[in-house]
């Protein structure tokens, strides 16, 4: 980095930099497109996992919504949304969890967004989700924040599938999953 | 699947003294994401904004959402010269916030930026910037217009590598 004058650097230490965020898997989409991606054999071995993605679908107007353990229980998912103009909250019953599920522009538009998965080892209590997400086209885009719960208390998380509503992950969408000691 | 240490502090910066614009230069190509983290506050109201690796062309767009303390609201900027940042309309007010450059060395797509911010005297919010350029982003000037960050504000900037 170059020096600043008037800017005094100073150096970190500590967790950041002892493996307690770590990269597990990432997954970018070739020129094909995808219509899901998975990540599988996800270890044990964290407190939390996050999702950092970042990607367009084929289709504008959809949203990425994400399966867990390959299965289709009951989830839920609260949402509070700004369209660039008003706000909106809603509360949807689904058997997927939406991380982001509105506006999901075009191909030069990314949709980004971070999902956390707290506990998702503990067998003794429902998972839960959030995420922070969003997607702006100049003129129009939406940020909106996600909560989801998925109701299967006695199962650890496995694997993970994200999908879009419809059509495809366009080429260079990335999706990475983090580990979290 | 592998596993490695991946959140890495590239440089903070904590003012000595205070300045109108801080800079962070030279960005490693290296990592997928980059987080900035900001606490500080600023020496007169102002709307701050950052532009990347010298772009003040109308290629920056953002829509935000935000709680006052009594009401919600959300809006929107295109085509501006700079990157909305944080509104800070206090004088010495603390402020925090924490940035998202996703796939910020990506060559083939525009850059869009997810930020959660929080004042201590006016809001919390939320917002998604775009950066219409497919450039890798290598710079990063933090401005606050018609005043200057205090001293003892501090931005550190950090990088997320992939496995």
């Amino acid at each position: 980095m170059s020096p600043i004058l008037g800017i005094y650097a100073s150096q970190i230490s500590g967790h950041l930099v002892t493996n307690n965020y770590s990269s597990i898997s990432t997954v970018t989409v070739g020129s094909g497109g995808a219509s899901s991606i998975t990540f599988s054999s996800i270890p044990q071995t964290y407190t939390h996992l996050q999702i950092r993605f970042n990607g367009n679908i084929s289709s504008t107007g959809n949203s990425f919504q994400m399966q867990i353990n390959g299965t289709s229980p009951t989830a839920y998912w609260h949402y509070l949304t700004g369209d660039g103009s008003s706000t909106h909250a809603g509360a949807v019953s689904a058997n997927q969890i939406k991380l982001y599920g509105a506006y999901a522009g075009t191909t030069a538009y990314p949709t980004a967004g971070i999902t956390d998965i707290l506990d998702y080892t503990n067998t003794n209590k429902n998972i839960t989700v959030r995420t922070l997400a969003g997607s702006d086209g100049n003129g129009s885009g939406e940020i909106q924040f996600t909560s989801g719960l998925w109701i299967n208390a006695s199962t650890t998380i496995t694997s993970l599938t994200i999908n879009p509503g419809a059509g495809t992950f366009t080429q260079y969408s990335s999706f990475a999953l983090y580990g979290v000691r | 699947m592998t596993a490695g240490a991946t959140y890495v502090p590239i440089a903070t910066q904590t003012l000595g003294s205070a300045v109108s614009t801080v800079t962070f230069s030279s960005i490693p190509s290296t990592y997928t994401d980059l987080i900035l983290v900001f606490t500080g506050s600023v020496s007169a109201g102002t709307g701050t904004n950052f532009t990347l690796n010298g772009d003040t062309g109308a290629n920056y767009s953002l829509t935000y959402i935000y709680g006052s303390g009594s009401s919600a609201g959300s809006g929107r900027g295109s085509n501006q010269s700079n990157a909305g940042y944080e509104y800070m309309p206090t004088a010495n007010a603390i402020h925090t916030n924490i940035t998202h450059f996703m796939n910020y060395a990506n060559t083939n797509t525009y850059k869009t930026i997810l930020m959660r911010l929080n004042g201590s005297t006016v809001q919390a919010s939320a917002q998604a910037n775009l950066w219409r350029s497919t450039a890798a982003i290598t710079s990063i000037a933090l401005s606050a217009p018609s005043a200057n960050w205090n001293t003892g504000s501090q931005f550190t900037l950090y990088g997320i590598a992939a496995a």
